[in-house]
């Protein structure tokens, strides 16, 4: 059962920015551990304050637009998030969150059904979202076939080190 | 079946004879562009990696442009880290604070970026560069340590979705204005992990200026690059810069479009985006008169000498509004040097504005000029999300560098063409 989560759901709503998650005045800094403090303050100062370690962040569609920064994916883990269930992703946020091993979700369904509050089981195996609160449950797409090798190694830094490796 | 400009680019760069949308491709890249807010991070990333030499010191830019100069102690520590690491790698392209730029304007003024190219750069307005007909997109640190190891990372083969511009722009309306209303049209997902291809008889005729001001928006709705097929002016551009080889890619008649937007501009009015989305987007006479506390002319989207030779047309021998503080910020040193020798500094200075250094400042809420509380910006930039530019009940609205003029002058959001 190691690759299964469990959590309280924090919900909001579409197009939830990069500046939002972390405001560029935080990222002269670039660990979890300084940036997590700040995580989504402009949007929800009360999260920080609330949020415990391994609660999910649940939102609607195109979360994490904006800036490049992986400060955000890095703050939402300082923040002591588990993993991001949402309608859709940004681009750019979905590649970093895939590289520093930050558990992504894509489900319209569990997106909408969730509020916040609502207590969450998320296997990363099979890509199942159940709402112990709710008794429902859900499934999410699944990651490319090349992106599942980067997962399954634990992210891009194991990635490139085979690369090179194997050079 | 046929190919477009973008996924030409991806084939030649993967080794393929051709690629599909959505298909997974390790393409090689040409360049890589970091900045002194997403370098340390890769520097880290890349040390753990176990990398020790970067793939190739020609094909790396390092640029000084978001927090510079060092606006407090940690980030004068972020330019350092990116400086130390030019050195050890000897990267030549390592732009030092006085001659550097904002990453998007300075690359294509030093002819670093050529059409056909695939660029990867730390900051998501890399899209920029597609306006000289090449690929380029904006990545993370870990995906930029990844290029400077490999020299090559992964792509999915993004879709193209083709937008037509026809007509003839009216007076006063330009370039941020079509990608303004474009935005508004497409939503700021209407076009997630898609090139947007610009095309039309407009887009021909518009300067290189207001080209990279439109692909430079491309992100705003989502896409992962913005595109248009090199003509003439861009290979000018270039090759007065540039003596490397490079090739220019058309998309095929019968090529493949996700989807197709025509959009006549005749009657097109100066756009404006309202707070916090950039796609909030309405007609000037539908925003006027909002009463503003300051104006930033400048930033990577609108800090081309084309965008201040046109705000300096409109300021030229009037006064900023009391109430208003106008900033100004050229994009690159050349640019600066240019608005000396033009006079537009005398235009800005005479008119009551403030001159800054070329930096991303304001724009992200660095410094140079940060919003306080319930604050009302009006910003060339092209991003007006909540908190981005300084206090989160700050607000700020996005236009062309003619509205922006006008408006400083007036103290509320205002029409050029009524002044």
């Amino acid at each position: 059962m190691a690759n299964t989560l469990r959590g309280r759901a924090f919900k909001y709503g579409d197009n939830v920015d990069t500046d939002v998650i972390i405001p560029a005045r935080y990222c002269t800094a670039y660990t979890p551990q300084e940036l997590g403090p700040h995580c989504l303050e402009d949007l929800d100062r009360e999260f920080v304050k609330r949020v415990k370690e391994g609660d999910i962040i649940v939102a609607g569609k195109n979360f994490g637009c904006g800036s490049s920064r992986e400060n955000a994916p890095l703050a939402i883990r300082g923040a002591g998030v588990s993993c991001v269930i949402a309608k859709s992703f940004a681009r750019i946020f979905y590649r970093n969150s895939i590289n520093i091993g930050l558990p992504i979700l894509e489900s319209e369904e569990a997106a909408d059904s969730i509020d916040s509050g609502d207590e969450l089981r998320v296997d990363l195996d099979t890509g199942a979202i159940e709402n112990l609160t709710k008794g429902r449950s859900f499934s999410s797409a699944p990651f490319p076939e090349a992106i599942q090798e980067i997962i399954r190694l634990g992210g891009m830094v194991n990635f490139v080190k085979e690369r090179l490796n194997n050079r | 079946m046929g190919m477009t400009i973008t996924e030409k680019i991806f084939a030649a760069h993967s080794g393929r004879d051709s690629v599909k949308p959505s298909e997974l491709v390790f393409a090689k890249v040409d360049l890589v562009m970091g900045t002194d807010v997403t370098v340390p991070l890769s520097v880290e990333v890349f040390n753990r990696m176990g990398a020790k030499e970067v793939f190739d010191p020609k094909k790396i830019a390092l640029v000084n442009d978001h927090f510079v100069p060092a606006k407090d102690v940690k980030a004068a520590g972020l330019s350092k880290i990116m400086r130390e690491f030019a050195r050890k790698q000897e990267i030549d392209n390592y732009f030092e604070v006085g001659r550097s730029g904002i990453c998007h304007a300075l690359l294509p003024e030093k002819g670093l970026v050529l059409p056909g190219d695939l660029v990867v750069g730390a900051d998501s307005h890399t899209c920029t560069y597609g306006a000289l007909g090449a690929f380029a997109t904006g990545v993370g640190s870990t995906d930029m340590a990844t290029s400077w190891a490999l020299g090559e990372n992964w792509f999915r083969i993004p879709p193209s979705i083709k937008i037509v511009y026809s007509g003839k722009l009216p007076e006063m309306v330009g370039g941020k204005d079509l990608i303004l209303y474009t935005i508004g049209q497409l939503g700021v997902d209407g076009a997630v992990y898609c090139s947007l291809e610009f095309t039309g008889e407009v887009v021909r005729q518009l300067p290189l200026s207001d080209r990279f001001t439109i692909c430079n928006m491309a992100i705003e709705a989502g896409a992962k690059g913005g595109i248009m097929e090199a003509d003439e002016k861009v290979t000018d551009y270039v090759t007065e810069r540039s003596t490397r080889e490079f090739t220019i890619y058309e998309s095929d008649e019968d090529a493949s479009y996700l989807k197709t937007y025509e959009f006549d501009v005749s009657d097109l009015e100066p756009q404006v985006a309202s707070p916090y989305l950039p796609s909030n987007v309405k007609p000037i006479s539908e925003v006027e008169p909002i009463k503003i506390d300051q104006v930033v002319i400048g930033s990577c989207t609108n800090g081309h000498l084309e965008d201040f030779r046109n705000a300096a047309q409109i300021l030229k021998g009037k006064k900023v509004h009391r109430d208003v503080r106008l900033i100004v910020i050229p994009s690159t040193q050349l640019i600066l040097q240019e608005m000396i020798s033009e006079g537009l500094i005398q235009v800005f200075i005479e008119a009551g504005a403030v001159i800054s250094p070329p930096t991303c400042g304001p724009c992200i809420g660095g410094h140079m000029g940060v919003l306080a509380e319930n604050e009302v910006g009006l910003y060339t930039t092209n991003r007006n999300f909540k908190g981005r530019n300084g206090h989160p009940t700050s607000r700020v609205y996005l236009c062309s560098p003619v509205v922006a003029a006008a408006s400083a002058i007036k103290g509320v959001i205002t029409d050029p063409r009524k002044l």
